[in-house]
């Protein structure tokens, strides 16, 4: 499709082949090498990464939207946990007769409440193609429900973001309660299989890994084709100018709609991988905090910018790693100290500076190599000036 | 006049806001084709009335008619940027983040919705036609730059550019030379008289000079009604607009 075609620019295709190297590499090097040899990957380091890949994708879906739209949107971890959720209903369904209580269809958690047989909307999802479809329909549907509202009614700015963590709150104290057929506080865990395949196996792990990874990289080819079709210029140009589009007779409310339910599906996937490579999910993940947290990776990344969150999740996401492990007390101070200064002094992200200052340096240096050219030919009759003004071009 | 040739007609339309009558039993009626110059003082009601042409803001009472027959009153901005009325902010608002060309691109006539745009091609004609605009408002030679470098008298035109991109019937451009040059003027009295060639525009404008340039049928706003209407000379010999402008 030519659609996609427009996803592979130069930095994009860069992102998905050293993606699609890392979703190769990590688990030859954790399978087919003995624990002794020093370039085994460990379980616990292909476990760690393998999460971290499903943040970066989580990351990626909100810069869609923030970075390029200009929806900051405060319960992104509300799709990721719904797409968490689902993944762990087909994990639960996948126990079988092997839980504590035995009973072939109920999950534990639903015999210890006494319940006599299973809710509706736990049906068909022992069936992985429907737990699938269930990842991108229900954060789809939950955002594009929230979306036709609060776009439709022109919310806009700070008040959006506070109904979306408002969303994600509401969210986390409904799946807290017992009688919701969630699992209440304790979630869902405990899997047994993935598609028939231990979960705790090694080459599962390796193969969720890898899948997290492609997946990642799907997203980068998809919100590339997207950021560079006509579409994605009027979703930035949304953000700049909302009440400019509409005298040109565009609706920006369905272009946020858009974007808006095609990042939360995104987060969704995000979150169902997530889920087995964990082990379980559990109402915290609805959590504020978490969205917030989102939001300072692909910030310290760079947002509106494609690499920009992905660099954000991983580097954050391992410097919370190492400190919680180092200084456990202190990591939150550190995150939000992390979250000051970037605002403050590196407003672009880590990725969106850099971009901009290679930038001014190639427009610097194709100033200087024009004012050395017309230099070098002083005696050229058409342009007497040019010398001058690409010496002052090079000054700049 | 009838309604049933007239590009634009208002009839005995009034708006308040919080008591003030900003629009006061105004009516004005426009020809297809014709270009109108609109002046007034401060506070004249020049832009609400602008506001209540592309449904920005709803008139409290009276007819907004386009094209003989549509009732504006029914329809929202995007309806009415589609039914083919364009309007120029009084402040430049280009796209600044985006390339000058992309600027014409997204303004270019044609579907939208957002699949459209996902699936959207570069058609030969829509490229001949961008060259065409760029050239028209002198930034051909600037088509891969960011419009946030434009000067303001080029972003001005910019806008103007991305009018003509939507192919409407009725321009409707507010303060057009705010701010330019002398230079910047006199070429921005030739660019909307060569749209005027094809299409009907309405030209909200404080400099009498411009006014003059562009040599057309001059209405006079005052407290939201119509003062005087009638060429340049006539209006500005009228003894109540001398008053309004230079007395008190």
């Amino acid at each position: 499709m030519r659609f996609l075609a427009g996803g592979f620019d130069r930095l994009a295709t860069t992102i998905i082949v050293v993606l699609c190297i890392v979703a190769v590499m990590v688990p030859v090097l954790h399978l087919m090498l003995p624990p002794s040899s020093p370039f085994h990957v460990q379980t616990y380091l292909v476990a760690l990464i393998g999460k971290y890949l499903t943040y970066a994708l989580l990351a990626l879906a909100l810069d869609l939207i923030w970075g390029y739209c200009g929806i900051l949107s405060l319960g992104h971890g509300a799709f990721f946990a719904l797409g968490g959720y689902a993944m762990g209903m087909y994990l639960m369904r996948q126990i079988g007769s092997r839980g504590v209580y035995g009973d072939p269809v109920l999950p534990d958690f639903m015999v210890f409440l006494n319940w006599k047989e299973l809710p509706w909307f736990w049906y068909g999802l022992d069936q992985f193609w429907f737990a699938a479809l269930m990842i991108l329909a229900v954060p789809g549907l939950l955002a594009f429900v929230f979306g036709w509202f609060a776009f439709r009614s022109r919310v806009t700015g700070v008040y959006l973001s506070i109904i979306s963590q408002a969303l994600t709150y509401a969210l986390m104290l409904a799946f807290f309660r017992n009688n919701m057929g969630f699992g209440g506080n304790n979630g869902l865990t405990d899997f047994k299989d993935v598609l028939g395949y231990d979960i705790q196996a090694a080459a599962t792990r390796s193969a969720l890994f890898a899948a997290s990874a492609l997946a990642l990289a799907l997203g980068v080819l998809l919100t590339t084709a997207i950021v560079r079709s006509k579409f994605g210029k009027l979703l930035v140009a949304t953000r700049d100018a909302e009440s400019r589009m509409r005298f040109l007779g565009y609706r920006p409310e369905n272009m946020k709609l858009v974007a808006f339910t095609f990042s939360a599906m995104m987060a969704g996937v995000a979150g169902a991988l997530y889920v087995p490579q964990v082990g379980i999910i559990n109402p915290g993940e609805f959590a504020p905090a978490n969205s917030i947290e989102v939001v300072v990776w692909t910030a310290v990344g760079g947002r509106g910018t494609i690499l920009g969150p992905i660099v954000g999740a991983l580097l954050v996401n391992g410097g919370k790693s190492w400190f919680t492990g180092a200084l456990p007390e202190y990591w939150l101070f550190a995150l939000g100290g992390l979250f000051v200064a970037v605002t403050l002094f590196l407003p672009r992200g880590i990725v969106g500076t850099a971009q901009h200052g290679w930038a001014a340096l190639k427009a610097r240096r194709t100033a200087a190599r024009a004012a050395a050219s017309s230099q070098a030919r002083p005696a050229d009759p058409t342009s007497p000036a040019a010398p001058a003004t690409a010496g002052l071009a090079a000054a700049e | 006049m009838s309604r049933q040739n007239s590009i634009l007609y208002l009839d005995g339309v009034s708006v308040s806001f919080d008591g003030f009558k900003a629009i006061n039993n105004l009516s004005l009626v426009m020809q297809a084709g014709e270009m109108r110059a609109i002046i007034g003082p401060n506070g004249a009601g020049k832009t609400t009335m602008m506001d209540i042409i592309t449904g920005k803001t709803r008139p409290d009472e009276g007819e907004v008619y386009f094209d003989g027959d549509i009732d504006l009153t029914r329809h929202d901005e995007s309806e009415i940027a589609q039914l083919g009325i364009g309007r120029k902010f009084q402040k430049p608002t280009v796209f600044e983040s985006h390339t000058v060309r992309d600027n014409i691109v997204m303004a270019l006539a044609g579907p939208r919705s957002a699949t459209a745009a996902l699936f959207h091609r570069e058609s030969a004609e829509e490229n001949a036609r961008i060259g065409s605009i760029l050239d028209q408002i002198r930034l051909a030679d600037r088509a891969g730059e960011f419009a946030a470098n434009l000067s303001h008298g080029q972003k001005q035109w910019l806008e103007i550019g991305m009018l003509l991109a939507q192919e409407p019937k009725l321009l409707l451009v507010d303060e057009p030379v705010a701010g330019m040059t002398d230079a910047e003027t006199e070429e921005t009295a030739r660019l909307l008289r060569e749209i005027a060639g094809t299409r009907s525009v309405v030209v909200v404008e404080h400099d009498m000079h411009f006014v003059r340039q562009l040599g057309v049928k001059v209405t006079c706003l005052h407290e939201g009604s119509v003062l005087a209407e009638g060429s340049l000379d006539h209006v500005s010999a009228d003894e109540r607009v001398i008053e309004v402008y230079l007395g008190r």
